[in-house]
């Protein structure tokens, strides 16, 4: 984005990164400290300082009958020092209503709270009021980078699932087939299945070449089940470690003129269906563009069978 | 060229969570014809388009087209947007007609990605 003014455009406003979406995903409760030591408003200043000494703690809640009373912070241990006072106790040096935070809140809330108060800890409160843990800016960056991580790791271990799954299953010959049912004129949901074809193609480590050919074929062969059926159909995709095979079928009702629907530019489909961008009469043309090999089967008995074959070359699978 | 610079020649505003600044843009090919986008994009491409449906958005993720812009000002619905966040595929909105915004792209230097059609094409 280009410097024009110190005003955020609305566009670098829209720019918010995975690492901002998540903050606002993630729960408080998900990423603070839950196992947190707390002290009593009547311990001496001294044990206090014993045990922040110990423990290495740079603060620690003030608890009175599971209710937070207090935060007490090395800086209260500071003046508690300066001040040279041996008996003075917790309450006497430790923050009163200290600011909180909910554990069910999102993580971009602490993230303001912090922003705003300047504080390095926030203690976070459950439903009941009571203390439930306590979080600190560090929790925050740990929370979003092992939530970014498993995201990484989810995608990475679908991929890899899938993309050995013919080397793990014996047999003499392995095929995934996959089954799609298209309804009638559901343009809502058009080019749905061919997404999801897509994609288990890619998982399935297939070239991005390969998935897009294939991407291609379905989604002109699922528009024609959504445009130009009956009932509607299926669309049936089997994949094997050396090709793909593409069928689909409904019950009627039929092509009339096989080779002139083939033909780029010849369509039947109604204005509507072109206003929404299809029924161009490019999508068989497309379809054999696309494909290694084409068939179109149709009777007015029978419905129409079209099947779609594409070679994998072994690199791709 | 960054999508950012694209948005910025068009006057365009960008109605995804989507960072243009990480997203290169390769060429770009305008269309309001689905099945023309099909047969010719090449991937990673910009779309220009009048069309503003769903299947404007499915098309992009089978085309690997990499961002889209609707001319003329048309809004996208909720559910594109929801689409446009699952897919990572940024809508972008402009005033301009599909000549103007490709005109002043194409002179900005961005390479066509459309490839003609075939000769045996009897359009």
């Amino acid at each position: 984005m280009p410097e024009k003014n110190s005003m955020p455009s609305d566009n670098e406003a829209f720019e918010i990164s995975r690492t901002e979406e998540l903050a606002y995903e993630l729960k408080i409760s998900e990423v603070m400290s839950k196992k947190v030591k707390n002290i009593s408003s009547s311990m001496k200043m001294k044990t206090a300082l014993d045990i922040f000494q110990k423990e290495r703690f740079s603060g620690a809640p003030v608890v009175e009958n599971h209710q937070l009373i207090g935060i007490l912070s090395i800086e209260d241990l500071i003046r508690y020092l300066r001040d040279d006072r041996p008996d003075s106790i917790v309450s006497d040096y430790m923050t009163s209503n200290p600011i909180t935070v909910q554990q069910n809140g999102s993580v971009i809330e602490a993230l303001k709270v912090f922003d705003k108060t300047h504080f390095g800890r926030l203690p976070v409160l459950d439903e009941r009021g009571e203390l439930a843990g306590i979080l600190t800016k560090g929790d925050i960056s740990a929370g979003l980078l092992n939530a970014l991580q498993k995201d990484y790791q989810a995608e990475e271990i679908i991929r890899y699932r899938a993309s050995h799954l013919f080397e793990d299953i014996i047999s003499d010959r392995t095929s995934l087939i996959l089954r799609y049912n298209i309804r009638k004129g559901d343009f809502t949901q058009g080019g749905n299945a061919s997404n999801y074809i897509k994609r288990a193609l890619l998982r399935m480590g297939a070239s991005p070449q390969i998935a897009r050919r294939c991407g291609i074929a379905t989604y002109e062969a699922e528009m024609n089940l959504i445009i130009h059926t009956d009932n509607g159909g299926t669309l049936r995709v089997e994949i094997e470690p050396h090709k793909i095979t593409v069928e689909a079928y409904d019950d009627g009702p039929g092509i009339e003129d096989v080779e002139q629907a083939i033909k780029p530019g010849f369509s039947t489909a109604t204005h509507e269906v072109r206003e929404k961008g299809f029924g161009a009469g490019m999508g068989l043309y497309n379809i054999k563009r696309c494909a290694d090999e084409m068939e179109l089967l149709s009777s007015k008995e029978r419905g129409t069978n079209l099947f779609i074959t594409m070679y994998l070359n072994k690199k791709s699978t | 060229m960054k999508l950012s610079k694209i948005i910025d020649l068009i006057n365009g505003e960008l109605l995804s969570s989507i960072d243009p600044n990480k997203i290169e843009i390769g060429g770009a090919m305008g269309a309001d014809l689905m099945s023309d986008v099909l047969t010719s994009v090449q991937p990673e491409a910009v779309l220009l388009t009048g069309l503003c449906n769903p299947q404007v958005l499915r098309t992009a993720q089978i085309a690997d087209i990499r961002a889209i812009i609707f001319v003329r000002c048309k809004n996208p619905t909720p559910e594109m947007l929801e689409i446009s966040k699952t897919e990572n595929i940024p809508l972008i909105k402009t005033k301009f007609g599909l000549f103007t915004a490709s005109g002043i792209l194409f002179n900005a230097g961005l390479p066509n990605y459309e490839l003609e059609a075939d000769d045996d094409c009897p359009y």
